[in-house]
């Protein structure tokens, strides 16, 4: 019994990591079209932006909470900065190529971003460890959780209701919607889809960037920290359905249990069985769990 | 219609005009080295992580004491024995790639390297995976190479090779002797978990750890086997599962950032109070992680290298030197095998240029040199006694970490030195069967 609460737990505070990630590339996907190969580098300048503004506003008498604060500043100062620089600057040049020309320019800013890191922060580990200890420890059985743990999900609900009730039920929302189905149709009905372009993207970059500083506290933020996660990141949202907000918060719940389970039950097994659920619900559902609704066009 | 051409036109013009660029570059860049090396230049090719998730703990530090050693050897600035300008008196020039960029890229680089750049050697990579798919492309090529740092015992127990060399020993001896303290300390346990990262450089450790473990101390009870990815920064749920064993002791091979995350993330759960923890390689974490790292963890350092180092007039220069050039200490295994990687390179291209009449030696005159070469190097002697003379071996050194407030940085204490002929197999002897066989044949001082 201790061993599937372990894996329920460890499984929804992983997944809730994953779809703090996942949702941004997900949303920028369904709207633009784009696979933001440079997500995972917006992750670890959300970190590394973190690790800067808590180094600068952190003394050794201010309280732990504060980082926590710091963190939703710096997520959001990368956002401001990157986002409309990104789309605007460099994205927009391409819009109406095919999705892979696209793909290949975020994948060229994945190596600009990669190399500007190392030239702002250098190649030395940051820590910002207070916020990881703002929150008592949480014992279970024999398991102890460090109560931060939990603020992931936490953060992962408001994310996902917060996204929900701004598609469904905000007039800003349902413009995003209607860009989602079709931007050419949209565009024929006056939204302004530029702007629509420039908002999402920082929001995704948002979403990256809160990532990496919620992660900040845990661990050593240095070159590539946001590697691997871009990887697992695409499965999700290939599982849930790119461009789905909801296929993203189902995608990340089943790797992140499956993973959980792997690592208590059968840990050689633990990357395989992420791509084996990938297959799996590729093989049965292609377009996956929650493929955006498409308008048909005649 | 004559839009259409004048845009043919303009990208055919574009595109000659990329191809002259092209071919130009090509041009310059192949004659170049021919010029260089009559100019009096030794050529090196330094492949090591610039970017990616290696490159903090062993990348930065391999590819900054190249260029430290480079700049201080071509102004004479070394003690004995490698007084002497540059090697044989010419100018060292290097030539860095990024090992970051993946295996695919650094077989291109290693190619630029050897057809375009006409370096003299290659020094690198650093990734057993990398050093794996390299040497044959290097045997290949013909082209004289040092991985400087790659620790699976693959490389040469699989096959052998005329142009590659290792100038560092190999993971084998880490897991030894990190047994081998194990019982010299009195370590007590009856059971045991393991976290390794699931590539060739984690499953070569465990099988030898654990191999180690039958013969050493036998016995003992495996709970269980974590294998998270390279990279995986998350490791909530391989912290639950080893909290549930219980197990008297974990063993790791983790490294680098995931070490560093390993330990954030189990610290403040509580995990180090409950099991000994055990790490084969660890201690270039110390600096970054400083008081995070618990007190009495027991790691080593893929050698007597950094922390664990000996004291002696090349090594307290060359620790000196790094502290000087880069405010830091040079904790990483990384920097003391780039230096001996350089260090032995000198030693055998100016054996080679003694019997060439001084000209810079060919891939064939340096294999030579180095086969079976010894010397020392800031992390004690370097001898070249596996592998037909192709493969380093030297000694080993294993601690415990205790916090030092006054001088607020993790030192080690209770370190144990292992010969180098005690903790490595002897020539022709896979390490895995050395191990198995109970070490037959090792020279253990005491």
């Amino acid at each position: 019994m201790e061993q599937v609460i372990a894996i329920l737990i460890d499984g929804v505070i992983y997944a809730s990591w994953l779809f703090v990630v996942a949702v941004g590339l997900t949303l920028i996907f369904g709207v633009m079209r784009i696979v933001n190969i440079a997500h995972g580098a917006i992750y670890a300048i959300g970190a590394y932006a973190t690790a800067t503004l808590v180094g600068l506003g952190l003394g050794d008498d201010a309280p732990p909470w504060l980082s926590l604060v710091l963190m939703v500043i710096a997520a959001a100062s990368v956002a401001a900065i990157i986002g409309p620089f990104l789309e605007r600057g460099v994205l927009r040049w391409f819009y109406g190529r095919d999705e892979m020309v696209l793909l290949l320019v975020t994948y060229a800013i994945l190596y600009i971003l990669d190399s500007l890191m190392l030239t702002v922060w250098g190649s030395s580990p940051y820590y910002v460890t207070a916020a990881y200890g703002v929150f008592d420890s949480v014992n279970i059985g024999s398991l102890s959780y460090v109560g931060y743990d939990f603020l992931l999900i936490a953060v992962a609900l408001a994310v996902g209701v917060g996204l929900h009730v701004y598609l469904a039920y905000t007039s800003r929302g349902k413009l995003l919607t209607a860009v989602i189905h079709s931007a050419e149709i949209s565009s024929a009905m006056g939204i302004r889809i530029n702007r629509i372009y420039m908002g999402t993207f920082t929001l995704g970059v948002f979403l990256a960037a809160l990532a990496g500083a919620l992660t900040s506290p845990m661990i050593s933020i240095q070159p590539g920290v946001g590697t691997n996660l871009i990887i697992i990141s695409f499965a999700v949202i290939i599982i849930g359905g790119l461009g789905s907000v909801y296929g993203a918060a189902v995608g990340a719940l089943i790797v992140g249990i499956c993973r959980s389970a792997a690592v208590h039950i059968a840990p050689e097994i633990e990357l395989f069985v992420i791509y084996m659920v990938m297959v799996a619900v590729l093989l049965v559902r292609p377009e996956g769990l929650f493929p955006p609704m498409r308008v048909r066009q005649i | 219609m004559i839009v259409e051409v004048l845009r043919r036109l303009r990208s055919q013009g574009a595109m000659l005009a990329v191809g002259a660029v092209a071919a130009l570059t090509w041009t310059a860049s192949s004659t170049a080295p021919a010029m260089a090396q009559s100019d009096g230049v030794f050529k090196i090719g330094v492949i090591g992580f610039l970017s990616g998730p290696a490159a903090e703990s062993f990348g930065i530090p391999s590819v900054n004491t190249a260029k430290m050693l480079a700049e201080k050897l071509n102004a004479g600035g070394v003690p004995a024995p490698y007084a002497t300008k540059g090697i044989g008196g010419k100018k060292i020039e290097l030539v860095v790639i990024d090992e970051g960029a993946g295996g695919t890229k650094v077989i291109e680089g290693f190619r630029n390297l050897v057809e375009r750049d006409h370096v003299d050697a290659v020094v690198g990579p650093i990734a057993s995976g990398n050093c794996l798919a390299l040497a044959p492309i290097a045997e290949e090529l013909k082209q004289f190479t040092i991985l400087s740092d790659c620790g699976t015992p693959q490389v040469f127990e699989a096959r052998s090779y005329d142009y590659v060399f290792r100038a560092g020993a190999h993971g084998t001896m880490d897991n030894v002797s990190l047994v081998l303290y194990l019982r010299d300390k009195g370590v007590k346990f009856d059971t045991f978990s393991t976290i390794n990262q699931k590539y060739a450089y984690g499953q070569d450790a465990l099988a030898d750890f654990r191999a180690s473990l039958d013969v050493v101390m036998p016995g003992r009870t495996l709970k269980s086997e974590l294998w998270p990815t390279f990279g995986a920064g998350q490791y909530g749920a391989e912290i639950s599962a080893l909290q549930k064993d219980r197990a008297d002791l974990i063993y790791s091979s983790l490294w680098g950032g995931d070490l560093q995350a390993f330990v954030l993330q189990a610290a403040p759960r509580g995990l180090f109070k409950e099991s000994q923890l055990a790490l084969m390689a660890a201690a270039h974490v110390l600096p970054a992680l400083g008081n995070k790292m618990p007190d009495g963890v027991i790691m080593g350092e893929r050698g007597a290298t950094g922390l664990l180092a000996r004291p002696s007039p090349l090594n307290d220069w060359f620790w000196k030197t790094y502290v000087e050039a880069f405010k830091q200490i040079p904790a990483s295994s990384s920097a003391y095998r780039m230096a001996q990687s350089l260090f032995g390179l000198k030693i055998a291209a100016e054996k080679a240029m003694k019997l060439n009449g001084g000209k810079n030696p060919s891939s064939q005159e340096l294999a030579a040199a180095m086969t079976g070469l010894e010397w020392d190097a800031p992390a004690g002697r370097i001898r070249m006694a596996l592998g037909k003379g192709h493969q380093a071996i030297q000694d080993a050194a294993v601690g415990r970490t205790k916090w030092d407030a006054q001088h607020k940085m993790v030192t080690l204490i209770d370190i144990k030195y292992y010969d180098a002929d005690c903790v490595n197999p002897p020539e022709g002897v896979k390490s895995i069967d050395w191990i198995k066989s109970g070490f037959k044949g090792a020279k253990c001082s005491q």
